[in-house]
């Protein structure tokens, strides 16, 4: 288990960090999406291509390298299709599309990945070779951004030996293979488990509205599909529709370790210079034991991360729990820190000026992003009760 | 010999010389002396201690190896954990080569135990207040004072004494630090009865105890920062303890707890999650220390951090499993054999929020040396010792 950046990890993190502290502060974020920034992002530093496989033009760098990318994108609370392209490249690395691959590592494809992967009310239908979709998705995290959807549709009811492998099918139209509880991430796999299909969110029948959200930083659309064609990528099968979940917590883990961290520096650097009863606020014990028991929440979270990183491009045994766990605490400790961090300004961290409210919303909305909080937990109590590795207790 | 040959002999050592069963309380320490000296003659006794004062000259990975092959066999160590932790340590890294020479072999062999002798009970946070004086008598010291919660001081051989040698001077420039014969008749060991009702601590008297100038550790007036080492050796030797060396039968763990509890009330499960999520959180962070430290990143006073947490975790362990049980957590079975293993560990849960420097004292070095947080304002630097407040004021 390497729990420890490499040097050549520790270079990536220098010149994400430089390139975005110059192209993308945090003060710019509440501007929003800068498609500039994104394209010199993807251009100079390659980072779109960071996890692509090499024979796509790409990196083929793993979870580890992308962690320390989505740490420094998080800490500069970087607006637009990032995270979002991330998540969608992590499910093409389990269903490889050489087109989307391609366009994803040359830093022209932004693309996004519906959560949870096998949306709710989505029906496929497959008529002489072309699928097409019909339902809501109705949170689509930078929706409006991306220009591909990516989706898993649930496998073919067992039994069912009319769609060719790796095709939806569908006789009715009204959805059979939407009709199953969402989720579809359990104990699919007699019938092959879920594919993954693609969606031009620029093309025909498909309706994108754009959702007043609480991250100012970020937008999420609703996207409505309305026989929408789809392409057919690959199938996923059910472990691979898991491990693509599991993947998609680690890297939002990864986005969270950074927000948590900038929050600290933030306060950390503001106790220095800011003076109350003629001391600096830092030398107040009441302010530096909070700041003391933030520190111990980052040296968690970030152990916590590194693990699941090394989990993710290492040991697949230990993937699920690692994941759960990397959201379990450090969805929570990134928001109690940006919380922190607002309180412990005082009054100005209650302003629209200040940037303390942009870390604080950012932590919350990637607190629930993947689903209520508690669902990690319950995963994780189930993971004890089955008995699931624990790698390297020492 | 590579790291997995070096386990295995290790491991083959263990199973071969280990000591079964327990001795009769009389015979402890002798007990203990024998296996000492035959761990010493195996080469596991001060792995990475130099080699030219009788250690093996190795690295932290041995160490590692051995610790973990170790711990299923709860060696009798204990009574030499202040000399291998701390005393010893200190004088590897301050003592005079006739220092090394003299007492570095017989603490690796058991031969000799030590104990240390800092606190006071009007200088325990702030140990520079310590009161216990030695005055120098041509080539000795002539010691006179009274110390508090030394650890194995009645079976002590030797003890790493600190004492105020220039009450003229402000507190940190006036103490020195020396080597104490605790066999000298003015040294009087009372044991102390605490919380538990069990007795973990002595108070050590000390009247006209003279101690050799040859036995002096460091520069006269300059023993603060010899203290100052020997404090980190503590640290680090709790912190590197974190989740090694537990006992098999401990009711608190979580281990213990999912065999005794109810695991299908949901807020059962709840806690035992919030357990194992701080069990896990905590254990990464030590590994990533560790690997760290292997890797040539000394961690500093972030091992403060590492005990800080390990401190709340042991308090929330057993007051959880207290809350689990119910009332039959605070009653024994009226055998005569006290309240039981449960109000046992809740008694003795404050001890690791106190012992090694409280919670509240970790969160300042964190907050200081970590986060360089300015000090609070100090009126004790500057002003001689002898006009300075210390201890209780009635």
């Amino acid at each position: 288990m390497r729990l420890v950046l490499t040097p050549e990890q520790r270079e990536l993190r220098e010149a994400v960090r430089s390139f975005l502290a110059a192209a993308s502060p945090p003060a710019k974020a509440r501007d929003g999406y800068d498609p500039a920034v994104h394209a010199r992002l993807n251009g100079e530093l390659g980072l779109s291509g960071l996890i692509v496989p090499e024979e796509y033009g790409g990196a083929g760098a793993g979870m580890a390298e992308l962690a320390v990318a989505l740490e420094e994108t998080g800490a500069a609370l970087l607006p637009g299709p990032f995270l979002a392209t991330a998540f969608a490249a992590l499910a093409l690395t389990r269903a490889p599309d050489k087109e989307l691959l391609t366009g994803v590592a040359e830093g022209r494809i932004a693309a996004t990945l519906a959560l949870p992967l096998v949306p709710d009310g989505l029906a496929a239908r497959a008529e002489g070779g072309a699928v097409t979709l019909r339902g809501t998705l109705p949170r689509v995290l930078s929706g409006t951004e991306a220009d591909v959807l990516l989706a898993a549709l649930p496998g073919a009811p067992a039994g069912d030996g009319s769609g060719t492998q790796g095709e939806p099918s569908s006789d009715d139209g009204t959805g059979t293979p939407g009709e199953s509880p969402g989720g579809g991430r359990a104990g699919r796999s007699s019938d092959g488990g879920p594919v993954l299909v693609a969606v031009d969110l620029g093309g025909a029948g498909v309706t994108r509205v754009p959702l007043e959200t609480l991250d100012l930083t970020r937008g999420q659309a609703r996207v409505e599909l309305d026989g929408a064609p789809a392409r057919v990528l690959g199938r996923l099968g059910a472990d691979g529709a898991a491990a693509v979940a599991d993947l998609v917590a680690v890297a939002l883990a990864a986005e969270q370790l950074g927000v948590l961290r900038a929050s600290l520096d933030a306060i950390v650097a503001y106790a220095k210079i800011r003076v109350t009863f003629g001391r600096f606020i830092g030398s107040y014990q009441g302010v530096k034991h909070k700041l003391a028991d933030m520190h111990c929440k980052l040296e968690q979270a970030e152990s916590v991360v590194r693990h699941a990183a090394w989990a993710a491009d290492e040991d697949p045994a230990e993937l699920p729990h690692a994941a759960a766990l990397a959201q379990a605490y450090v969805g929570r400790a990134c928001f109690e820190v940006a919380r922190d961090h607002l309180l412990l300004h005082g009054g100005v961290g209650f302003t629209w000026e200040h940037d303390a409210h942009l870390f604080y919303k950012r932590a919350k909305a990637d607190e629930v992003l993947l689903g209520p909080p508690r669902v990690h937990r319950a995963r994780l109590a189930a993971l004890m009760e089955a008995g699931a590795p624990v790698a390297g207790e020492a | 010999m590579n790291l997995d040959d070096y386990r295995r002999a290790a491991r083959a050592w263990l199973r071969d010389n280990a000591p079964v069963g327990e001795p009769a309380p009389e015979d402890a320490i002798a007990h203990a002396k024998d296996f000492m000296a035959r761990l010493y003659d195996a080469g596991y006794s001060g792995i990475t201690w130099p080699a030219r004062w009788g250690g093996q000259g190795l690295t932290q990975a041995e160490e590692r190896a051995f610790a973990a092959e170790a711990r299923p066999f709860s060696l009798p160590t204990y009574v030499f954990s202040i000399g291998l932790g701390m005393t010893g340590p200190t004088l590897v890294d301050r003592g005079t080569d006739e220092q090394r020479e003299r007492f570095v072999r017989p603490l690796l062999r058991g031969e000799e135990i030590w104990c240390q002798l800092f606190s006071e009970p009007g200088a325990g946070s702030d140990v520079a207040a310590l009161q216990t004086r030695a005055v120098r008598d041509g080539d000795r010291w002539i010691v006179n004072g009274q110390k508090v919660w030394t650890s194995v001081a009645q079976h002590a051989d030797w003890g790493l004494l600190l004492t105020r040698t220039n009450p003229e001077a402000p507190k940190h420039r006036g103490l020195t630090m020396f080597v104490v014969d605790m066999r000298d008749p003015g040294v009087t060991v009372r044991p102390l009865k605490d919380m538990t009702g069990r007795t973990h601590f002595n108070e050590v008297f000390f009247d006209d105890v003279a101690v050799p100038d040859a036995h002096r550790v460091g520069e006269v007036d300059d023993g603060w920062s010899v203290a100052v080492t020997t404090l980190l050796h503590e640290r680090l030797s709790i912190s590197a303890g974190v989740g090694m060396g537990r006992a098999k039968d401990d009711p608190t763990s979580l281990e213990a707890l999912r065999r005794t509890a109810d695991t299908s009330d949901p807020l059962v499960r709840d806690d035992l999650v919030e357990l194992h999520i701080r069990t896990r959180a905590l254990a990464l962070f030590n590994q990533r220390l560790a690997q760290e430290t292997e890797a040539g990143l000394f961690p500093g006073a972030r091992g403060s951090a590492a005990k800080l947490l390990l401190a709340e975790l042991t308090l929330f362990e057993a007051d959880l499993a207290t809350r689990l049980a119910g009332p039959s957590a605070v009653t024994g079975s009226g055998d005569g054999e006290g309240p039981g293993p449960l109000a046992h560990a809740i008694c003795l849960a404050p001890a690791m929020s106190l012992g090694g420097g409280t919670n509240e004292i970790m969160r300042n070095i964190i907050g200081e040396r970590v986060l360089g947080l300015p000090p609070g304002p100090r009126v004790d630097k500057t002003v001689p010792f002898k006009d300075l407040k210390v201890g209780t004021q009635e």
